[in-house]
C-alpha cells in the first residue's frame, strides 16, 4: 500500500512513542469520560476513542487505541490532534473528509477516516448519555 | 535497499549470479543470440543447442523425458495451458473439474473461465493444515470428472499435498491430474517417472532463475493431449507457439541444474535458519503457526499474531520485506483466502505474515528479524484495544461489534 509521508510519519510516531501520542485509556465509568468504540475484528479494524470533558463542554483530554492498518492508526492520531481543546459542538463538526484530506488517504483507505468520525460521534453520545 | 532484509523468497527469488552469467552469454552479437527456430545457419543451431541443454536440465531435476517439457512464460501460463488446454481437449469425455480453495489464482482464475464456458468446477476445502487428501477428493469424483488440479506445495503456508497417492487414484480412474509445482523445485524431490502426474507446472523465478520463463511437463506415456492457447508457428510441438527466449530458458535451465546439485545443501541451510527463527518468535504470546510444522517445507513460515493487524505489522517491520497473505492479492483489503479456507477466524487471517527464507538468507539476518518482530508486535499490541480486552479477560466472541 502506497501511503503519503504524513500517514507513515503519524504511524511511526505513535508506534515509537505511544505515551506522547495519547495512546492509552481513561476510566470508562467516570462521569466526565465518553467512550466510543467502532469497527470489528473481522473487518480488520477496531478504534476506541475516549474523551474527557470539563464543565464548559471542552474536551480536555483524549486517549485512543486502534487495531487496524497503518492508515487506521494514523487516522486515529489525526483525529486526536483535531479534538484537543475543542468544545463538544465543534467536535461534532469534524468530518471524515477532513481527516482523509489531511492525511492524503488513498481511496481504498477512506473507511479509516469514516471510522474516526464515527468514534467521535459515539464517544460524545456516550458522554452526553451520562449527563442526562 | 542495503538495509532492507529480504524475507519474501516464496514470492520471488533473486537470480543466482551463476545463472545471470549464463543468461548474459545469450544476448549480444558476440554471444548466443540466434533464433532457436532458425534452421538455416549456425546462429540458430547454437541457440537451439542451448535451449535443448536447458530442457535437459529441467527434465533432469524432475526425472522426466526432455520431450515432455514445454517452455512457457511462467507458471501462470503453464497452469492456464494445462487446465484450459486439457479441459477443452477432453470436453467430450465430461465437463467436471476438481481443484481446491487454496490454489494459486493462476489455477483458480482459469477454472472460473472454464465455468463461464460451461464446465462445472468443484473447489475442495483443505484440512486445517492446508492439505488436500485423497479421501476429500474421492467424495467429489463423478463420471463426468475429467481433470483434477492441485498444488504440490502451497505458496502461503508451505504445506505439502501427497501427489503420489492422489496420482495413483486419478490414473486408475482415467482422470487427468495437473499439479502446480511452482514452489517445489529445489525444495523437495520430484520423480515424475514414479509419479502418476500428467501435467506439472514449473516457474523459473521461484528457484533462483529469471522471471518470465516457466515450463509445463506434459506426459507422453500415457499420452496427454492439450488444446494450445497460443498459435503462431507451431513451436514446442504445437503446444506453445512463439520464438523461444533463449536467455530466459538458459537461465531457468542453469537454475534448475544448480537446484539439483545443491538441493541438499540449500535445504540444510534453510532448515537451520527456519528452526532458529521459529524458536525465537515463539516466545511471543498468542502466536499461531498457520499450517502444520510436521508437513511443510521449512522455507515458508506463516504465522498469525493475534490482536494485531497484518498490514500494520508489515508497515512496522519497515526494514524487512515480507508478505501478508499472497502477494498477488495484498493490494486488496480482504484477508487471505487461503487462511480463510483453513477455517481460521477472520481476525487471525487478518494478522498473518509469511516469512520466507532462501539460499542467500543469513543467520544474522534471521536473528535480527526475529528481534525486530518481537519488538514491533509488542508495540502494536500496546496500541491495540483488542489486546487490552484480551488481557482484561473479555471474550471477544461475545462483544457486540459495530462493523462499518
Amino acid at each position: 500500500m502506497a501511503y503519503s509521508r504524513k500517514v507513515i510519519k503519524k504511524f511511526q510516531d505513535t508506534l515509537n512513542n505511544p505515551a506522547a501520542h495519547n495512546v492509552g485509556r481513561l476510566d470508562p465509568n467516570a462521569k466526565n469520560v465518553g467512550t466510543g468504540m467502532v469497527g470489528a475484528p473481522a473487518c480488520g479494524d477496531v478504534m476506541r476513542l475516549q474523551i474527557e470533558v470539563d464543565d464548559d463542554n471542552i474536551i480536555t483530554d483524549c486517549k485512543f487505541k486502534t487495531y487496524g492498518c497503518g492508515s487506521a492508526i494514523a487516522s486515529s492520531l489525526q483525529m486526536i490532534e483535531m479534538l484537543k481543546g475543542k468544545t463538544l459542538e465543534e467536535a461534532k463538526g469534524i468530518k471524515d473528509r477532513e481527516i482523509a484530506d489531511l492525511l492524503e488517504l488513498p481511496p481504498i483507505k477512506i473507511h479509516c477516516s469514516v471510522l474516526a468520525e464515527d468514534s467521535i460521534k459515539r464517544a460524545i453520545a456516550d458522554y452526553e448519555s451520562k449527563k442526562t | 535497499m542495503k538495509d532492507l532484509k529480504y524475507f519474501d523468497y516464496a514470492s520471488t527469488t533473486p537470480v543466482d549470479p551463476r545463472v545471470a552469467d549464463k543468461m548474459y552469454e545469450c544476448l549480444k552479437l558476440d554471444g548466443n543470440f540466434g533464433n532457436p527456430a532458425s534452421r538455416s545457419h549456425e546462429f540458430g543451431w547454437k541457440a537451439e543447442e542451448a535451449v535443448e541443454r536447458a530442457r535437459m536440465q529441467v527434465a533432469s531435476l524432475v526425472n522426466a523425458d526432455t520431450r515432455e517439457i514445454v517452455w512457457t512464460s511462467g507458471a501462470t501460463e503453464s497452469d492456464n495451458l494445462a487446465i484450459k488446454g486439457a479441459a477443452r481437449f477432453y470436453k467430450d469425455r465430461g465437463n467436471h473439474i476438481i481443484t481446491s480453495k487454496i490454489e494459486h489464482k493462476a489455477v483458480l482464475d482459469p477454472c472460473r473461465q472454464l465455468e463461464r464456458e460451461g464446465f462445472e468446477v468443484t473447489y475442495l476445502d483443505p484440512n486445517e493444515d492446508g492439505v488436500i487428501t485423497l479421501d476429500m477428493l474421492k467424495k467429489h469424483i463423478k463420471d463426468e470428472t475429467i481433470l483434477v488440479s492441485l498444488m504440490h506445495i502451497n505458496n502461503e503456508l508451505g504445506s505439502v499435498t501427497d501427489i503420489e497417492e492422489i496420482g495413483n487414484f486419478t490414473r486408475e480412474n482415467n482422470i487427468i491430474f495437473h499439479v502446480d509445482a511452482a514452489q517445489s523445485t529445489g525444495k523437495v524431490n520430484i520423480d515424475l517417472s514414479n509419479l502418476n502426474v500428467d501435467l506439472m507446472s514449473f516457474s523459473g523465478h521461484k528457484t533462483y532463475g529469471p522471471k518470465g520463463v516457466g515450463a509445463l511437463y506434459v506426459r507422453r506415456k500415457p499420452r496427454v493431449r492439450l488444446e494450445a492457447l497460443i498459435h503462431g508457428g507451431g513451436h514446442e510441438r504445437g503446444f506453445r507457439s512463439g520464438t523461444l527466449a533463449t536467455h530466459q530458458i538458459v537461465g531457468m535451465g542453469e537454475a534448475f541444474k544448480i537446484a539439483q546439485d545443491e538441493m541438499e545443501k540449500d535445504n540444510k541451510h534453510i532448515k537451520k535458519l527456519s528452526d532458529i527463527f521459529y524458536k525465537e518468535i515463539s516466545e511471543i504470546e498468542e502466536i499461531f503457526l498457520n499450517g502444520n510444522e510436521k508437513n511443510k517445507v521449512p522455507n515458508i513460515t506463516n504465522v498469525s499474531f493475534a490482536y494485531i493487524e497484518g498490514e500494520s505489522l508489515i508497515m512496522a517491520l519497515q526494514d524487512v520485506a515480507v508478505s501478508s497473505g499472497s502477494a498477488c492479492t495484498s493490494a486488496s483489503l480482504e484477508p487471505s483466502y487461503v487462511l480463510r479456507a483453513l477455517g481460521r477466524p477472520d481476525e487471525l487471517a487478518h494478522s498473518s505474515i509469511r516469512f520466507s527464507f532462501g539460499r542467500f538468507t543469513t543467520e544474522e539476518e534471521v536473528r535480527s528479524v526475529a528481534e525486530t518482530t518481537k519488538k514491533v508486535v509488542a508495540q502494536l499490541r500496546e496500541l491495540s484495544p483488542l489486546w487490552d480486552m484480551f488481557k482484561d479477560g473479555v471474550d471477544l466472541e461475545k462483544v457486540e461489534w459495530i462493523p462499518h
